[in-house]
C-alpha cells in the first residue's frame, strides 16, 4: 500500500511552472504543472550536466533544462532524441486539488545524485 | 480500424525520407509497400563519388538498412521495377530481373522515381564499357573497369563528370574529360573560376578536351569501346566511357499513367499530382511551380510536406526553395549562388589571386547582392547567400563585403576558415567543444544532411553560431557535392511556419495581448509553444503594447524569471546596479556584509564596471537584494546592462567632456529597458576612448565640440566595430538620439537579434533615415521609450508589480 505524502495544493505550483521539494536525503524533487493541470515529478537534475529542471520552461509535457536547453519528458524523465539520458521520475497523486508524492520514493529513490561543483568548491576539488 | 494502403514507387533518398517523416507523426496510419528497382536498401546517392574514389565503402553509405524496413513493418520489394499503374483499379504492377511479377493495391501512391542520366544519342552509346553515372551498379562497373583497363574518357565536365573523373584517376586510370563549353562547370562557375579549377585538376594529372564535340564511340572486335571520335576527326583511345552530361526527371511511368508531366511530374503545394489527388510525387521526379530540384535539402522539405499531408494534418505547404551550389571537387572549395555571371545593369567586385588559388566575384545590382562565385575559400558562402536571399541593401557593407563575414572577427575557432585543412581533432565549435572528427562521424553514422540536423545531434554551431560556415563546409565535404539552403522565411521554431516578422506584424496589426491570442490567431501547432517561441512572443507583446500586454514570467527563461543569473551548480549570481560604474564606501560595506552574512563564495569585478556576487542560493536571493539595498543591475536580462564610462573631464587631464555624468544620465534614462537582446552602452570623455565605445550597441565619444555617437558595435562572439551614426552638440541630444535608436531596435528587432544583427538586416541607412533625418520620428521614438519605461518596477524591490512569482524562492519542505 503506497504511503502518499501531502506536498502542496495544485494552486501552489504555477501553471507551466514547477516547485522544488526538499527532502531529508538526496537532491530536491521538482514538481511540475502543465497547462492542463497535470502534475509530474522528476528528480531536480538534468541527466546532461545536472541542471535544476525545476527552473526550466515547461511546455506541453516537457521541460527545457535551464542550463543547456535539453528537453526532458515530464512523464518519464527521458531526454528528447537525439540527446540521450534519463532522470529518475517520481509517482504523483493529484486528489481533491492536493498534490501527493510517494513517501517511500521520497525517502529512498535517487539518493546518490549530486549537483555539479562550481567556483571555489570546484577549485578545491580539482586541486 | 483497417489501415489504408500506401505504396511508394522508388526507394531513393527523397522517398524514404518522406516515409521517415510520416512514421514520426503517424506511425500507424498506413500499411506501407515500397518498390525499388535497385536490389539495395536506401543509400546515400551523393556519396557514390567517395565510394568510387575508394574513400568509403558501399556499406557505409546505406541510410536505411534492411532491418529498418522490417522494424517499421514496411514491405520492400527491392529489385522490382514498376511497369504499370492502373489508376482506375488503383493497382501497381511490377517485374523483377527474373521475370517474376507482383501486383499491389493502393489507397495512396507516392511517385519517387528520381531521375535518369541523359545518354548522348550518338553511335556506339550501347557498346560495352559505356556507362552512365547514377547508381551503385554504375559505380561498381567503373570500379571493375578501373581494375582491368587503363584509359577512361568522361564526357561532361560538370560536377558529376569531374567527380567520376577524379574517382577513376584515384583508381589508377588515365582520365580525359571531354567538355563542350569553354570552361568547366559553366552552370556553377564563371570563366575565371572554371579555368582555375581546370588548372588545378590538370596539375593532379587529369586531361581535358575543351570545346570538343563527341561524334561517335568506336568499337573493338569484341564489341567493347576502344576510342572516342570527335567532329573534327580526331580520336582519343578509351576502354571506358562515362557519360555525365546531365540528368532528366524519370517520368516515363508517370506519362504512361497519364499524369500531367512537364519536365517533371507536376505537383501542387501539398506535393499531390495535379491530375490525381491520391498520388503524390516527391524528389527529383517532381516539378513544383515550374522547378524540378536536384539538391537534397529541397527534396527533404518536400518529403516533410508530403508526409504531413499523408498524415492528414494538412497544415504544411511547400513553397519552393532557393538553392545555392556549394561543392567540393577533390579538395577544391567552390561556391556559387544566384546570378554569378553578371552582365547588363550589374556591377562586379572581383578579387583574384591565381597564385594563391583564390578567386572571389560578387555581383551587385541596384545596391543588392545578386550573385556570388567563390573559389578556394568558401567559408563566407553562407553569409553571401543570406545577403542574397534577404535582398537587403549592401551600400553600408560595401567596403568590407569582399573580405567576408569571417574577416570581421569571429572568435571561438582559432581563426580557422578552411574546414578541409583542419585535422580531425581540431575544435570547430568552441562553445560546445565539438571537433571536426565528431561532426564527420555524426554526419556519416546518423545520416545527417542539413545544418539543423548537425546542430541537433552534435551541438556544433548550436550556441553562438560563429562556426556555422565551418560546419557547413564540413557537411558538404562529408556528404558530398550537394549542399542547399533553407527556405526564405525561417520559422520562429517548429511550433509554427511563421517567421519573426510575421509574428511581430500580427501582434501589432491585430492588437494581440497575450500568448494565447497569438497562438490562436496564428494557428500555432503546439498547445503552449516551446522555449524558443514563448520568450520571443512575450517580448513582442510587452514591447509592442507596453502597459497593456502583461508580462508572462513562465514564458521567460530562468534568469529573467528569477532576476539573477543561474550558474552551472544551480546557484545564482547577483549584480547590483552601480550607476556608470561609480560606487561608495557605504555601498561597498553593505556588499561586504552581505557576502559574510550569506556566505557567498565568490566576488568578482565584471567587465561592465560592477561587482558580481557568485554562488548565491536561490532561497537567499530576496534577502541579498534587500540587504544590499542597491537597484537591480539587470545583468541577467535581454535588457539594458551597463553604461561603461571613463572618468572624463572631471578628473582626467586629457578629458574633453564629462563622460561619467553623461553615462549616469543615460543609465538612469534607460535602465529597466527590455530589448530583443542585451544592450550595452559606453561613454568616453575623449577620442582615446578608454570606455571602449567602439564595440557597444551605442557608444558615445566626447570631443571638444560635442559628442560622437556610434551604433551597432559588438564585443562578443562577433567583434564588430560600431558604425559612426552622428555627431551632436549637447547631452540632451545624446539622450534623444541614443534613446530613439534603441526604441527603433526595440520595436523592430527580432528576438535574440543584437543591434549588430538588426542593423545588418535593415541597413544603417534605414536607421539613419528613421532616427536622424526624420526629426519628428526621432522625437516620437524617444517619447514612446520614455512612456514605456515610466513607472516600470525594479524587480528586486517591487516584485509584485514586476510580476515576480515569489513562491519560486521558497522550496517546499517535507518533514
Amino acid at each position: 500500500m503506497t504511503q502518499w505524502k501531502y506536498i502542496c495544493k495544485l494552486e501552489d505550483i504555477p501553471v507551466l511552472g514547477a516547485r522544488r521539494v526538499t527532502r531529508a536525503q538526496g537532491l530536491e524533487v521538482a514538481v511540475f504543472r502543465t497547462a492542463t493541470d497535470e502534475v509530474f515529478a522528476l528528480l531536480d537534475r538534468c541527466p546532461h550536466k545536472g541542471g535544476p529542471l525545476s527552473q526550466g520552461i515547461v511546455f506541453g509535457k516537457s521541460v527545457a533544462c535551464p542550463l543547456h536547453n535539453w528537453t526532458i519528458g515530464l512523464c518519464d524523465g527521458q531526454a528528447q532524441a537525439p540527446d540521450e539520458g534519463c532522470t529518475p521520475s517520481f509517482q504523483v497523486k493529484l486528489e481533491g486539488g492536493s498534490v501527493y508524492l510517494d513517501a517511500d520514493e521520497l525517502a529512498h529513490r535517487a539518493l546518490t545524485e549530486t549537483r555539479p561543483l562550481a567556483g571555489p568548491a570546484l577549485r578545491a576539488a580539482v586541486a | 480500424m483497417k489501415k489504408s494502403k500506401l505504396v511508394m514507387v522508388g526507394n531513393g533518398m527523397a522517398g524514404v525520407r518522406t516515409l521517415e517523416e510520416l512514421l514520426k507523426i503517424a506511425p500507424d496510419l498506413y500499411d506501407i509497400t515500397v518498390f525499388g528497382a535497385e536490389p539495395h536498401p536506401n543509400y546515400n546517392r551523393i556519396l557514390l563519388s567517395p565510394v568510387l574514389a575508394g574513400e568509403q565503402t558501399l556499406e557505409q553509405i546505406v541510410l536505411n538498412d534492411w532491418s529498418w524496413y522490417e522494424d517499421n513493418h514496411i514491405t520492400l520489394h527491392a529489385g522490382y521495377t514498376v511497369t504499370q499503374v492502373d489508376r482506375t483499379r488503383r493497382m501497381v504492377h511490377a517485374t523483377n530481373a527474373a521475370g517474376e511479377t507482383l501486383s499491389v493495391a493502393y489507397d495512396r501512391l507516392i511517385m519517387a522515381t528520381g531521375s535518369n542520366p541523359f545518354m548522348l544519342p550518338i553511335p556506339g552509346k550501347d557498346l560495352q564499357g559505356v556507362l552512365a553515372y547514377r547508381d551503385i551498379a554504375d559505380t561498381q562497373a567503373m570500379i571493375d573497369a578501373a581494375a582491368h583497363y587503363k584509359h577512361a574518357v568522361v564526357i561532361g565536365g560538370g560536377l558529376l563528370g569531374l567527380e567520376a573523373a577524379n574517382g577513376l584517376m584515384k583508381r589508377g586510370m588515365q582520365v580525359a574529360v571531354v567538355h563542350g563549353s569553354e570552361w568547366l562547370m559553366e552552370r556553377q562557375l564563371d570563366d575565371v573560376a572554371g579555368k582555375m579549377l581546370q588548372k588545378s585538376l590538370q596539375e593532379r594529372g587529369m586531361q581535358f578536351l575543351m570545346k570538343a564535340q563527341t561524334q561517335e564511340l568506336l568499337a573493338d572486335d569484341a564489341g567493347r569501346v576502344r576510342a572516342v571520335r570527335f567532329k573534327d576527326g580526331t580520336e582519343v583511345s578509351a576502354d571506358l566511357v562515362v557519360m555525365a552530361v546531365g540528368i532528366r526527371p524519370n517520368v516515363a511511368l508517370a506519362q504512361s499513367m497519364r499524369l500531367h508531366v512537364n519536365r517533371g511530374i507536376v505537383v501542387n503545394d501539398t506535393m499531390q499530382t495535379t491530375t490525381d489527388a491520391r498520388i503524390y510525387a516527391v524528389g527529383e521526379c517532381a516539378e513544383h511551380r515550374g522547378v524540378a530540384y536536384g539538391l537534397v535539402a529541397p527534396l527533404f522539405e518536400q518529403g516533410k510536406v508530403a508526409a504531413n499531408h499523408l498524415a492528414e494534418f494538412g497544415i504544411g505547404r511547400y513553397q519552393g526553395s532557393l538553392t545555392s551550389t556549394k561543392l567540393k571537387v577533390t579538395g577544391i572549395d567552390l561556391f556559387s549562388a544566384g546570378d554569378f555571371m553578371g552582365g547588363e545593369g550589374t556591377e562586379e567586385i572581383v578579387m583574384s589571386d591565381p597564385g594563391a588559388g583564390l578567386y572571389k566575384k560578387l555581383v551587385l545590382k541596384d545596391d543588392k547582392l545578386v550573385g556570388a562565385c567563390l573559389y578556394g575559400n568558401t567559408v563566407d558562402g553562407s553569409w553571401y547567400f543570406k545577403l542574397l536571399r534577404d535582398g537587403r541593401p549592401v551600400s553600408d557593407l560595401r567596403d568590407k563585403l569582399m573580405f567576408g563575414e569571417s574577416n570581421i572577427g569571429d572568435s571561438g575557432h582559432a581563426g580557422q576558415n578552411k574546414a578541409a585543412s583542419m585535422p580531425d581533432d581540431a575544435e570547430v565549435c568552441g562553445c560546445n567543444g565539438v571537433t571536426k572528427g565528431t561532426i564527420c562521424k555524426a554526419i556519416k553514422e546518423k545520416g545527417l544532411f542539413t545544418l539543423d540536423e548537425v546542430r541537433k545531434h552534435t551541438k556544433a554551431s548550436a550556441s553562438c553560431g560563429s562556426c556555422t560556415g565551418l560546419v557547413e563546409q564540413i557537411l558538404m565535404a562529408t556528404v558530398g557535392g550537394d549542399y542547399s539552403a533553407t527556405p526564405k522565411t525561417k520559422p520562429v521554431c517548429a511550433c509554427t511556419d511563421h517567421g519573426h516578422q510575421a509574428v511581430r506584424d500580427a501582434i501589432r496589426a491585430n492588437k494581440l495581448l497575450s500568448k494565447e491570442e497569438v497562438f490562436a490567431f496564428m494557428e500555432w501547432k503546439t498547445p503552449n509553444g516551446c522555449p524558443t517561441c514563448r520568450p520571443a512572443i512575450n517580448y513582442y507583446l510587452i514591447s509592442t503594447w507596453p502597459k497593456e500586454a502583461l508580462d508572462d514570467p513562465q514564458s521567460r527563461a530562468i534568469n529573467e524569471r528569477s532576476h539573477a543569473n543561474i550558474q552551472k551548480d544551480g546557484t545564482y549570481s547577483v549584480v547590483p546596479r552601480m550607476w556608470a560604474g561609480e560606487t561608495t564606501a557605504d555601498e561597498l560595506r553593505r556588499i561586504a556584509d552581505v557576502v559574510d552574512k550569506y556566505k557567498i563564495p565568490a566576488v568578482k569585478v565584471t567587465g561592465g564596471q560592477r561587482i558580481d556576487l557568485l554562488g548565491v542560493k536561490k532561497e537567499d536571493l530576496q534577502g541579498v537584494w534587500n540587504d544590499i539595498g542597491m537597484p537591480c543591475g539587470h545583468a541577467y536580462g535581454k535588457s539594458l546592462r551597463t553604461v561603461k564610462t571613463c572618468v572624463g573631464s572631471e578628473w582626467c587631464r586629457f578629458g574633453t567632456q564629462d563622460s561619467t555624468q553623461m553615462g549616469r544620465d543615460l543609465e538612469r534614462a534607460l535602465w529597466r529597458m527590455y530589448a530583443p537582446h542585451k544592450v550595452k552602452l559606453a561613454v568616453s570623455g575623449c577620442p582615446r576612448n578608454c570606455a571602449e565605445s567602439g564595440i557597444k550597441d551605442v557608444g558615445v565619444i566626447g570631443v571638444d565640440s560635442g559628442w560622437e555617437i556610434y551604433v551597432a558595435g559588438n564585443g562578443g562572439i562577433k567583434t564588430e566595430v560600431a558604425h559612426f551614426f552622428t555627431k551632436v552638440k549637447t547631452a540632451e541630444e545624446v539622450l534623444e538620439v541614443s534613446g530613439a535608436f534603441l526604441q527603433l531596435y526595440r520595436e523592430e528587432g527580432w528576438y535574440l537579434e543584437r543591434t549588430v544583427h538588426y542593423i545588418a538586416r535593415v541597413g544603417l541607412d534605414y536607421a539613419k533615415k528613421k532616427v536622424l533625418e526624420d526629426h519628428a520620428n526621432r522625437k516620437a521614438l524617444w517619447a514612446r521609450l520614455q512612456a514605456a519605461l515610466e513607472g516600470e518596477p525594479d524587480p528586486w524591490f517591487e516584485g509584485e508589480k514586476a510580476r515576480v512569482d515569489a513562491r519560486q524562492f521558497i522550496p517546499i519542505a517535507v518533514a
